[in-house]
């Protein structure tokens, strides 16, 4: 039992690491843009498809194939911001905007569909069934690599947020649209690379996904739900929390799997419930409970 | 229906920032008190201490004999204190009418709640605008609307922050007035103003703020050439507007 | 009463008219399936709007009522052995069910800003589902049945069809007194200004909470009506990510806030799902022109048809009036913006 346990908390801790990976794209593009994307789930699925495309009919290797599908969800992601949102204004733009992405994931799953039917797919490469031999148990390699993946994108992440002039310009953009405007930044142009930002980390999430579990188009819902979840429970806008609740869920997950694996999602969901009653802006929220 | 208003000691600090630092001021019944200091003295911090959209670090707010401090807004609201903002705040999708029957109100039936917003409508003259939605009004008339739904509830102190701000000279002198035949009807009024000639001609009584201090109170006369006040404003005179 | 109260007002009724009628008119029992799924999302669709309408609170959890009633009514029926008429019994009792789910779901989610909310309906759906697949009370994932009364196959829809109608209808009343009443001018207040409203004396809790309630009940017992029609409990079907979509493209597309914008929403769409479905055996279609159709109203008609089409009603016939008007001689238009158009009066008497 200890040893179960043991390794359901490793494979918690690890498998949260792809998961902290996708919120943070969905917790920045909140931060700084007031936008809560819930097509992010279904843009993780088209990563994972991206991915098996690569894989499959062009005999690309799933992680040198990030080198395409990074970029590709990037410009992706930039595109939908461009399109679909950069125009919406007013008192309710944060609902209209989400409402918007809602629609825009709806597009894409139909599309998704269309192209490759409801057949569940999965990817594989060498290093997606093996494991290595640590502390008595076997860690799946998958799941390294992907908190390899994971560290070295939030590093990477962190870096241009807090080492570039562009970084700079998101954190002004973050904290005061309007003097960041005044001082010269294109906010629209920061937004849409933001935005890009956001989008792109789930081309590396779609891959470790669809490595761990096989998935369908449907399989978005269960993706945004979880997300979205992770994100709220952290309290919106904060990178670091989002990375906490990310391993949360995933810890939870996993050691509840040990006894009663239908409900183990669900507890997670019912702990965010639990934390929100007590305090409604997540555990490291900033902001004020209401403002408009 | 009338009261005193008034702060004995109130200090507040954000985060580093002391934006008020022992405040006390008294705004006496039946009187017209105004509240000027240069931008960022911390007037609004105080009209937001008073009000109870802030709580104060120490001191304490009386109204009357009875202490309010920390009373959140909808109680201030209800014991007879109502105020306006700087950036005018009404409900833009809902009529002007509608905006004025949104407070709340005791002993009056719903048809003396709709003659009673009308009649103040009326007073101060957008009444033609009854069935406008709220958002269509130009930023003057907003004022007035703002005003009117304050009184609604037969406040009796009002706290007006910046009513005279970004308005033409007619619609400042009308708002005047209309100040001016409420106090003569007893209310007392507090307000925050940076129009000198406004507050000068208006009111009874001046207390000046500066970094979050009183810095001077009394007649408009007195705190006028009072050599402080004219320090905190740079040393400038101040008979223009901000 | 505005013209266009009058305009809607006699819409609805001539609506109500044709309502009355058309199963006996058009006895093809696919036209009355429509039918009654249609009217099943007229009520839905109004009773969404009684409460996010209103509040601007978004729910996209509103199938957890939805389901909710649904289960209910399942769940009664098979063990409460009761005869096929004596199960619309069950209605309002799963409506009740529904509401009283609403109120701890309320408390826990009406306490955030406007955007959590929206989530968190989110992640409520998401429980709501996975407790209906797990649980065994519920049927687990494979569901239930619902018993069918046999009556005769032709005219098989009818019943169903109305006390569908009689909730359609009954709905929009509702719709429309809550927008006459107190009630609903707080609900619009905590719109458009939730702090400034409860700083003036609205309770916003329980005002929100209030409608969420009604909204909920409503929706509950279209989910029974429609599960019995159904005749299967299915955790997939019932709660069904792209019925709240729907329901918020309907309000959205006729007019949120407005009492016929999600009537019409819901006439014009439903139907045409429906259609969509049929003709297509893919799922896929009408999800990809749902989801384009939802944009286009987002980015282009974003108060919906109704209010849009009443202000270009007006553009046109203030066009007119200026072309009527002599050469020189500017129209006489009420103009909200003008300064000048201040007429004060003497102070109010009473000044207590």
């Amino acid at each position: 039992m200890g040893t179960e346990i043991a390794h359901a908390i490793a494979d918690g801790i690890l498998g949260g690491g792809v998961y902290a990976l996708m919120a943070a794209g969905l917790t920045l593009v909140f931060g700084v843009l007031d936008i809560i994307n819930v097509a992010q789930g279904i843009l993780v699925v088209l990563g994972a498809y991206l991915s098996y495309v690569l894989s499959v009919h062009l005999h690309i290797d799933l992680l040198v194939g990030l080198l395409i599908t990074v970029p590709a969800m990037f410009v992706i992601g930039v595109g939908i911001y461009w399109l679909f949102i950069r125009t919406l204004r007013g008192a309710e733009r944060t609902s209209m905007t989400l409402l918007a992405c809602f629609a825009v994931a709806l597009i894409i799953e139909g599309v998704l569909y269309r192209e490759f039917g409801s057949n569940y797919v999965s990817l594989n490469a060498w290093y997606v069934n093996q494991s290595v031999h640590i502390f008595g148990f076997y860690l799946a390699d998958i799941y390294l690599i992907g908190f390899g993946l994971a560290v070295a994108a939030v590093v990477v992440l962190y870096l241009i947020l807090y080492r570039t002039t562009f970084g700079r310009a998101v954190r002004a953009t973050m904290q005061n649209q309007t003097a960041a405007r005044l001082i010269g930044i294109d906010v629209n142009r920061v937004a849409a690379l933001t935005f890009g930002i956001g989008v792109a980390v789930t081309a590396i999430g779609g891959m470790v996904y669809g490595s761990i579990t096989s998935f369908t188009p449907n399989s978005g819902y269960d993706l945004i739900s979880r997300l979205l979840a992770i994100v709220i429970l952290a309290g919106m806008g904060s990178i670091g929390g989002a990375l906490a609740a990310a391993v949360f869920m995933t810890t939870i997950e996993a050691l509840v799997d040990i006894w009663q694996p239908d409900w183990s999602i669900v507890v997670f969901y019912l702990a965010m419930v639990i934390v929100l009653t007590f305090r409604p802006q997540g555990l490291f929220g900033r902001h004020a409970v209401r403002a408009q | 229906m009338t009261a005193t208003l008034r702060t004995e000691g109130i200090s507040k600090s954000f985060g580093g920032v002391q934006a008020l630092d022992d405040c006390s001021l008294t705004a006496p019944a039946g009187k017209i008190s105004a509240l000027i200091g240069p931008n960022g003295s911390g007037k609004t911090t105080l009209f937001n201490v008073m009000t109870g959209y802030e709580k104060a670090d120490s001191g304490q707010v009386f109204l009357g004999d009875g202490r309010i401090t920390g009373a959140p807004p909808p109680r201030v609201y209800a014991l007879g204190v109502g105020r306006t903002f700087q950036l005018t705040r009404i409900f833009p999708r809902l009529t002007v009418l509608e905006n004025m029957l949104v407070p709340a109100q005791r002993g009056r039936s719903a048809r003396q709640h709709r003659e009673h917003a009308m009649d103040l409508l009326a007073f101060t003259g957008i009444a033609g605008h009854a069935a406008a939605l709220a958002g269509t009004l130009s930023y003057g008339q907003r004022k007035l609307l703002e005003l009117s739904y304050v009184l609604v509830a037969d406040p009796a102190v009002v706290l007006l922050d910046e009513p005279a701000g970004g308005v033409n000279p007619t619609l400042v002198q009308h708002i005047a007035e209309r100040i001016g035949e409420l106090n003569k009807a007893g209310r007392t009024f507090l307000i925050v103003e940076h129009n000198m000639d406004f507050v000068m001609s208006l009111c009874h009584q001046v207390t000046v703020l500066d970094s979050g201090t009183v810095v001077a109170s009394g007649p408009p006369e007195q705190v006028r050439s009072d050599p402080r006040v004219l320090d905190a404003y740079l040393g400038v005179g101040t008979d223009g507007d901000d | 009463m505005t013209k266009q109260t009058v305009a809607q007002g006699s819409g609805l009724l001539l609506l109500l008219a044709v309502a009355a009628v058309f199963p006996l008119v058009f006895t093809n029992p696919t036209a009355t399936n429509f039918a009654v799924v249609t009217l099943v999302f007229v009520a839905v669709a109004s009773a969404w709007n009684i409460f996010s309408g209103f509040s601007g609170y978004l729910s996209l959890g509103h199938a957890v009522f939805y389901g909710t009633g649904a289960y209910f009514l399942t769940v009664a029926a098979n063990d409460w052995k009761l005869s096929a008429g004596a199960i619309f019994w069950l209605v309002p009792l799963a409506g009740l069910a529904a509401a009283v789910i609403a109120v701890p779901l309320g408390l826990v989610a009406l306490r955030v800003r406007r955007h959590t909310f929206v989530v968190i309906t989110i992640a409520f759906f998401f429980i709501a589902q996975l407790s209906a697949s797990n649980l065994s009370v519920t049927g687990g994932s494979s569901g239930m049945l619902v018993p069918q009364p046999n009556w005769a196959g032709a005219t098989f829809n009818n019943p169903f069809y109305y006390v569908a109608l009689v909730i359609a209808v009954a709905t929009i009343v509702l719709a429309w007194l809550v927008r006459r009443s107190r009630f609903g001018l707080q609900l619009r207040a905590i719109r458009d200004d939730e702090d400034r409203a409860a700083g003036l004396g609205v309770r916003a809790m329980p005002v929100k909470l209030a409608a969420l309630v009604l909204s909920a009940f409503i929706t509950g017992m279209a989910g029974a009506v429609w599960v019995y029609f159904t005749g299967e409990a299915v955790p997939q079907f019932v709660f069904d990510p792209l019925f709240d979509l729907a329901i918020v493209l309907m309000a959205f597309f006729g007019g949120l806030g407005t009492v016929a914008g999600p009537v019409l929403g819901a006439l014009v769409l439903q139907p045409a799902q429906l259609w969509l479905n049929l003709e297509e055996t893919n799922s896929y279609s009408s999800e990809i022109l749902f989801g384009a159709l939802f944009l286009v109203v987002i980015l282009f008609l974003p108060r919906g048809v109704l209010p849009t089409g009443a202000e270009y009603l007006s553009k046109a016939q203030a066009w007119i009036r200026r072309r009527r008007a002599a050469p020189g001689e500017t129209a006489r238009e009420p103009a909200a913006g003008a300064d000048d158009a201040i007429t004060p009066t003497s102070a109010p008497g009473g000044a207590a």
